[in-house]
């Protein structure tokens, strides 16, 4: 049985639909940082795919390390301020950072 | 052909146990394990789709980078004897039924749209063309990027530093 496009899109599916259940569900703010992980890389699974067997050439490929790069950053910015949360609250609760609201 | 297949079942495998492990497990280091498992798995799938510089790109990235950065944040903000607490989960029947209508409807989609599949090339090595490609046609948004990550090391240092008191 060979490997056709359907194969990875719907590996791609069941992994964003993965992380955007940890997302959803999940209080702890670096478990939340995790599905944006899932997410990005099964955004990134379809881009590859695609590349390959609809545009047949390295488009997919590129973009796909654009949005790798990017992923990079919103971790960096995200732990960080994750951990200035830490400092002010001392948990990562993400129901209990609601010091905005008021 | 078969061989192709029996591997990818196997990483698809460990991509979905992992993921799942990310969204499900009660311990919160868990979660980053099944992240490293959902992560080596995907890049074994872009070894598949011949996409080999962003496959080694993904292992420096994420499981050298982004995944360590996880770990510390995890070592770092949670109590390690007490793991429970901070990983509860709230509305899990709301959250699963999310998951089934999002995965339902993109499977749908990705299985009954007629995609114009084109004469698929050969698996090869395509880390020439890319950096071909990065320094003529992609020269703007690569230049973009570097620009992107200066701003994000300097916010992230800004944010996540001690006030100095005076």
């Amino acid at each position: 049985m060979a490997l056709t496009l359907n194969h990875f899109l719907v590996i791609g599916a069941l992994l964003f639909g993965f992380g955007l259940l940890a997302v959803v569900t999940r209080r702890n703010a670096v478990a939340v940082l995790m599905g944006i992980e899932l997410i990005l890389n099964a955004a990134n699974l379809n881009l590859v795919a695609f590349g390959r067997y609809v545009a047949g050439n390295i488009s997919g490929q590129v973009f796909s390390l654009f949005v790798i790069v990017l992923a990079a950053a919103e971790a960096a910015v995200g732990l960080a301020i994750i951990l200035a949360i830490y400092q002010m609250l001392r948990n990562i609760d993400t129901s209990q950072a609601t010091t905005l609201k008021e | 052909m078969q061989t192709q297949f029996v591997i990818f079942i196997f990483l698809a495998l460990a991509t979905l146990v992992g993921a799942a492990s990310v969204a499900l497990s009660r311990n919160i280091f868990w979660s980053a394990m099944g992240l490293l498992s959902s992560l080596v798995g995907v890049g074994g799938m872009y070894v598949l789709l011949s996409a080999d510089f962003i496959a080694i790109t993904q292992v420096l990235v994420y499981i050298g980078g982004v995944l360590v950065l996880i770990i510390f944040a995890v070592m770092l903000t949670s109590h390690i004897q007490d793991i429970n607490v901070s990983n509860r989960s709230m509305g899990l029947a709301g959250g699963f039924l999310v998951f089934w209508v999002v995965a339902t409807l993109l499977c749908f989609v990705a299985l009954w749209t007629p995609w114009k599949i084109t004469v698929v090339p050969p698996v090869e090595g395509t880390t020439a063309a890319i950096g071909n490609g990065l320094l003529g046609k992609w020269l703007l948004p690569f230049e973009i990027a570097s620009v992107v990550l200066v701003a994000t090391m300097v916010g992230a240092i800004v944010v996540a530093r001690k006030e100095v008191k005076e």
